[in-house]
């Protein structure tokens, strides 16, 4: 874990409200995992924004984020330019599995879910089937990265005006029929993620989802960002930032 | 080079500043960036009889300059504190001040005895959760109650006795006085101002809870008034805590009585602010011809 200012080498708007950065960040770069978070600081507000880590390049030292101006705060860090640089804390929590054995995996992301797909897109590449789903075909991201991979790119919107007209749960369950995948792993909106557990529980495939959640500390000190878990011995409140972001779907209680 | 050293309640601290209760867990996570040694103290997160599961979410909020959180004091329990985190709080050179928070005045006698002969350096006894529905806040906003569970604490306690109270009071002098008459040996202060947020796209609170409790620099000026009406009130030694995030609002704290202080909410924006504040604070000596910090404890000037 690190805690630094670093610069922004490059800065895109993927679609209206959704920035890209690409950030020079060695020791962060160095240490990060697909599915893992970092916290940063926006300028001129108390907390830090929890995002996930959508590319990570060791070579080059650098990472990638991609957020959606959601409130005053990512409002303020996408008005930030290349050249300036972020105040970040990570990389933070644990992220997903990365197993050599798997031979076929799925990969979900719902809208702004998508994003942490795609380091996990990159290590799995053509064992990897992924699925996003968009509003509409003027939101969707990512479509040339996740190509770029090696991995099947299957791409929803919920007006047909790219792709299957229709949600990801439904291309997942074609899927699935298809080819019974290692492991399901998601990133979206919770009723998604709900539609996700249930379709893999129903058809007895692994599932890891990442969850967010009301963050303060973002390493597990202060507790703010609790997530109702049941580990087989009752229901607790875990906790995203430390716990997760990354859990294995069968331990959330939704 | 300033001398930095307090010595408060007759322990001596390398420097004033204490990580609040809450708000850095038992140092752990923070141990990558820096030794836990750089700091005076460690205020542990209060801890209850049994386990505790805490308040559903969302738990945090953010307020101008500020936060609310409604944790509810989730936590492992006594056991799980004595067991696994004070032994390995004990080889960190840092001083342990173990915060309690029973639901009844007999829990709170009894989470003091279990303290008694262990490494822990000071109670602070948690009169002032604004999250929780039994102890709390119910007993820090009544000075006839404060005063019981402070009397039954420091007759099961051989620790020095630290008492936290709540700013959610008309008088905080008032309390001070009644936990002093009823044997505490300090006071620290202030715990969080209870708050609310509304979203105004559902019409809901944003925390769960309905409401939590306020901390960050927006508390600043309110906790430096009570840190100072109190220091004036009693006798014993003041911890004070609310809002600092600098050197310059921990020299201000101590200015205004505090001997002691404490670093929460500035964690989440810093990582590295209980360090970065003792740094400023010596700064601030040399740039000012103090060389001893306990030259400044109470010496502002009011008019």
């Amino acid at each position: 874990m690190f805690q630094n200012k670093y610069e922004i080498i490059k800065k895109k708007m993927l679609s209206y409200d959704i920035v890209d950065f690409t950030v020079k960040s060695k020791e962060i770069s160095n240490a990060a995992a697909a599915g893992q978070f970092v916290h940063i600081s926006a300028p001129g507000f108390f907390l830090r924004r929890p995002i996930s880590i959508c590319e990570i390049n060791k070579a080059d030292g650098t990472m990638r984020i991609v957020f959606q101006i959601r409130g005053k705060g990512t409002d303020a860090l996408s008005k930030l330019a290349e050249g300036e640089v972020l105040d970040i804390l990570g990389p933070l929590g644990h992220g997903f599995t990365v197993d050599k054995s798997f031979n076929s995996v799925m990969l979900v992301g719902g809208g702004i879910g998508t994003p942490p797909m795609l380091e996990l897109a990159k290590l799995y590449g053509d064992k990897a089937r992924v699925i996003t789903g968009f509003k509409t075909k003027e939101l969707a991201i990512l479509s040339g990265d996740f190509k770029y991979t090696g991995a099947q790119l299957f791409e929803c919107t919920d007006d047909g005006s790219l792709g299957r007209k229709g949600f990801v749960t439904d291309e997942l369950r074609e899927q699935i029929k298809i080819k019974k995948p290692d492991m399901v792993f998601a990133c979206g909106p919770l009723v998604m993620l709900r539609g996700v557990k249930q379709m893999c529980e129903a058809n007895n495939v692994l599932c890891e989802i990442s969850l967010e959640e009301r963050m303060a500390c973002g390493v597990g000190a202060c507790l703010g960002c609790a997530v109702k878990l049941d580990k087989g011995e009752g229901e607790f409140y875990g906790h995203v930032c430390k716990d997760g972001p990354v859990f294995s779907a069968k331990e959330v209680v939704f | 080079m300033a001398k930095l050293g307090v010595n408060f309640l007759g322990i001596s601290f390398k420097n004033p500043i204490v990580t609040a209760s809450g708000a850095y867990g038992y140092g752990r996570e923070y141990e990558s960036l820096y030794p836990l040694s750089r700091l005076g103290g460690i205020s542990t997160k209060g801890t209850t009889i049994k386990v505790k599961d805490g308040n559903p979410p969302p738990r945090i909020a953010e307020t101008p300059m500020g936060m609310l959180n409604s944790v509810g004091l989730q936590n492992g329990g006594i056991d799980k504190f004595l067991n696994y985190e004070l032994p390995n709080l004990m080889t960190k050179d840092i001083r342990i001040i173990a915060n309690i928070a029973g639901s009844t005045v007999e829990e709170c006698a009894l989470l003091a005895s279990r303290l008694n002969g262990t490494a822990v350096d000071m109670i602070e006894l948690n009169i002032s959760c604004p999250n929780v529905k039994h102890g709390g806040a119910a007993f820090g906003t009544d000075a006839k109650i404060a005063g019981e569970v402070t009397r039954a604490v420091k007759d099961a306690a051989s620790l020095p006795l630290m008492v936290k109270l709540s700013p959610n009071v008309t008088s905080i002098t008032k309390i001070a006085k009644s936990v002093e008459a009823n044997g505490a040996d300090a006071v620290s202060l202030i715990n969080t101002l209870l708050g609310m947020r509304i979203d105004v796209s559902t019409r809901r609170p944003v925390l769960k809870n309905n409401v939590g409790g306020l901390s960050g620099p927006a508390v600043l000026p309110i906790a430096v008034r009570m840190v100072w009406q109190v220091s004036n009130a009693v006798k014993i030694p003041v911890c004070g805590m609310g809002g600092i995030s600098c050197g310059e609002d921990a020299i201000e704290m101590m200015m205004a009585g505090a001997s002691l202080l404490q670093v929460g909410a500035a964690i989440f924006n810093d990582a590295y602010a209980p360090v970065r504040i003792v740094d400023e604070m010596n700064e601030w000596c040399d740039k000012n011809g103090v060389l001893d910090i306990n030259e400044i404890i109470g010496t502002v000037r009011p008019w």
